[in-house]
């Protein structure tokens, strides 16, 4: 795992005190609540319905034990014992006071970490594979590359105050697990036919009102060159992007107008005049960088073996744990979707258990993901029973991962202010509706997504089943969309027809699972009977 | 014409009119001029030699594009006076300066104290721009 060194540790209590001094500015009213407002959502801090709300950043979605504990202290301390795993690998925190943020971001710099950019106009936290270091499928480890685009995009000069917010996911598997193409920049590590590590590039990808699929526009990026790449997409972007209308500012938006052509053309004429400014850091950076990513220290020739005799243990083992590159260990995701309860919620005790369980079984390490889920990315298989053990007595044992309960929500109206609709109870409800194991064992992979307004935050557009908030005439109501995927086969889901209330929407979904248990093929998961018989079969049974 | 508060320059300052990048082209005799967030800073670039003052006009503070104009002229050579004007503010000032920009003029005077401490507040950056400062991967690899 990355560790800082002095000049990383004095960026953030650097931030720290710029931070201090800008609350400072706004409490003594030299700043209005208007001036104040993108200081403040550049270090994460939104105004929410109720109090204000505080995003830190996990950049890449890597955290160690001690900043995990300490992510559950900050949960006890300045909020109301509750930590929010986000879609971006964040946390949040919904009940922050002005006055005890600056305390808090110094208490985050003291384990290296920070709420830097992880809202406002620029480049936010650096996405990536929850299960790099361990999957068994990876071309490299992306987080070095990753780690190496979050000191270029921390407080860029130039790029600070860009048209809109600005998403990069860095992944180097052929399975995509963090939606990449579905970011402003995805990146994809690949190996060209030297054999030669470089980055693909895909720009222009996202969800929100106008739902886009990057195309790519540099098949390979030398390692050498990546930074200075980055740095001429952003360019053309800021320069170009467009700033009369913010549902028009996203870099998705300009890719589409120029068309890609003239977007990578553009991009090329700037990256050769950028080639000549020395911008790039050496490649002795990166691999200073690649030393802190080095495998932990597995234990060689660890059994294979696992008793399965206990059927819940069996279930959870079958539907939350993933092959390890590493024989005898095993990746193991701790699901944050319990049946009825808040989609990426945690307490602070729950926070400090994982936190423990990392490190005493998973080389202290963890990760969120884009599902809002908890990784524990290196269990040895001897040590799985003992970890699910104490995961079910904190109730958090859950094994739902990829099935309809674990429902990827938004917080929605019931915090932001922003939504149009509620989606944290609706996702309840269908948790409960469909939560039982049988359900959930009978329907496979299905994943099923929630947004309480068009922003997407809940990744509607990217579900097999995908559920939209709207606002009709007062009245809340939900659309129902079939069909998305944020894998290596993305694509974007299509509205069944006229929206629904909470209990209708329920209904619907009845219905359309009904749809496919009757149609499906062999193994077929949802979304492949979907891609099979179309839309039709589908509103015929919803509408009738 | 503007005050200017904030100057890192040693040579006199410029007082001449800026004409807009559109009547530049026109006004050979000019030396002065203001861009604004749409114009394309390297229009200029022919003309570099004899200006001796840009503009860079920030009508909003939110609007970044002067950001990359003012690097575009320096990366290009520029190294006359580089001016923001408008919407300056406090926050701006250290990210501006990185950016090339030596003089400050903001449309309100911006308090003493918190603007030398936003100067100052940097002692290390990420990254290479326009100010000639070493990135931390510079001086961590030499």
């Amino acid at each position: 795992m990355y560790k800082y060194d002095q000049y990383d540790q004095q960026m953030v209590d650097t931030r720290v005190a710029e931070f201090r001094d800008q609350v400072r500015r706004r409490l003594g009213g030299q700043l209005t609540e208007e001036q104040f407002r993108p200081l403040r959502l550049q270090n994460g801090l939104y105004l929410q319905l109720h109090a204000y709300m505080l995003r830190v950043a996990v950049p890449y979605g890597t955290l160690n034990s001690a900043q995990m504990t300490a992510l559950g202290d900050i949960a006890d301390k300045y909020d109301r014992g509750y930590g929010h795993f986000t879609t971006r690998q964040n946390i949040q925190y919904n009940w922050i006071k002005l006055e005890e943020t600056p305390d808090i971001l110094a208490d985050l710099a003291a384990i290296e970490m920070h709420a830097i950019q992880t809202s406002g106009n620029c480049i936010r936290n650096i996405s990536s594979d929850q299960f790099a270091g361990a999957a068994a499928d990876e071309v490299v480890d992306p987080r070095p590359y990753a780690e190496l685009l979050r000191q270029w995009s921390s407080f860029h000069p130039e790029f600070l105050v860009l048209p809109r917010k600005f998403k990069f996911a860095v992944i180097a598997s052929e399975t995509d697990r963090a939606a990449m193409k579905l970011h402003d920049i995805g990146i994809k590590m690949v190996k060209n036919a030297a054999g030669e590590v470089g980055a693909q590039f895909y720009v222009g990808g996202g969800m929100g009102r106008t739902p886009m699929i990057a195309p790519m526009i540099r098949e390979f990026v030398p390692l050498d060159q990546l930074i200075t790449y980055a740095e001429a997409c952003l360019r053309v972007y800021n320069r170009y992007g467009r700033r009369d209308n913010k549902y028009k500012a996203r870099i998705k938006i300009l890719v589409h107008e120029l068309g890609k052509e003239e977007y990578t053309r553009q991009v090329e004429e700037e990256f050769a005049h950028l080639l000549g400014q020395d911008i790039e850091p050496p490649i002795a950076e990166l691999e200073r960088i690649k030393t802190h990513f080095t495998d932990p220290a597995f234990e060689v020739g660890a059994p294979d073996d696992l008793d399965l005799t206990d059927p819940d243990f069996r279930l959870w083992v079958e539907r939350n744990c993933h092959t390890h590159k590493q024989p005898g260990y095993s990746v193991a995701t701790v699901s944050l979707k319990p049946v009825g309860g808040i989609p990426g919620d945690a307490s602070a005790d729950q926070i400090r258990l994982m936190a423990q369980l990392a490190k005493d079984y998973s080389l202290d390490e963890l990760r969120v993901t884009h599902a809002q889920n908890i990784v524990f990315p290196h269990v040895r298989k001897a040590d799985l029973y003992t970890v699910w053990k104490a995961l079910d007595e904190a109730e958090l044992s859950t094994a739902n991962l990829d099935t309809v309960g674990d429902i990827i929500a938004c917080p929605g109206l019931d915090y932001c202010s922003l939504a149009n609709a509620r989606s944290i109870p609706l996702a309840q409800k269908i948790s409960q509706a469909f939560g039982s194991a049988e359900k959930q064992s009978e329907l496979g992979e299905l994943k099923l997504k929630i947004s309480g307004c068009i922003n997407a935050c809940g990744h509607h557009h990217a579900g097999h089943i995908g559920v939209l908030g709207v606002d009709r005439k007062g009245v809340e109501n939900y659309q129902l969309l079939l069909g998305g995927s944020e894998g290596a086969d993305t694509s974007l889901g299509q509205i069944t027809g006229r929206g629904f209330d909470e209990d209708g929407v329920v209904e619907a979904i009845e219905t359309a699972t009904q749809v496919y248990l009757s149609n499906k093929q062999g193994e077929e998961r949802f979304l492949d009977t979907y891609r099979r018989i179309g839309m039709a079969p589908f509103k015929e049974a919803i509408y009738g | 014409m503007v005050d200017v508060q904030f100057r890192f320059r040693n040579d006199e300052a410029v007082n001449d009119p800026a004409v807009t990048v559109d009547s530049f082209g026109e006004q050979s005799n000019a030396s002065a001029v203001r861009i604004e967030p749409g114009d394309d800073a390297r229009k200029l670039l022919p003309f570099l030699g004899r200006l001796k003052l840009i503009e860079v006009n920030f009508p909003a503070w939110t609007d970044g594009r002067g950001y990359s104009s003012a690097r575009v002229l320096r990366e290009a050579g520029f190294e006359g006076e580089l001016r923001a004007v408008g919407d300056v503010v406090i926050d701006m000032l250290s990210h501006l300066r990185r950016c090339g920009i030596d003089s400050f003029a903001p449309d309100h005077a911006l308090n003493e104290a918190d603007a030398k401490a936003a100067f100052d507040r940097w002692e290390n950056v990420y990254q290479a721009a326009a100010d000639g400062r070493d990135a931390i991967w510079r001086k961590r690899h030499g």
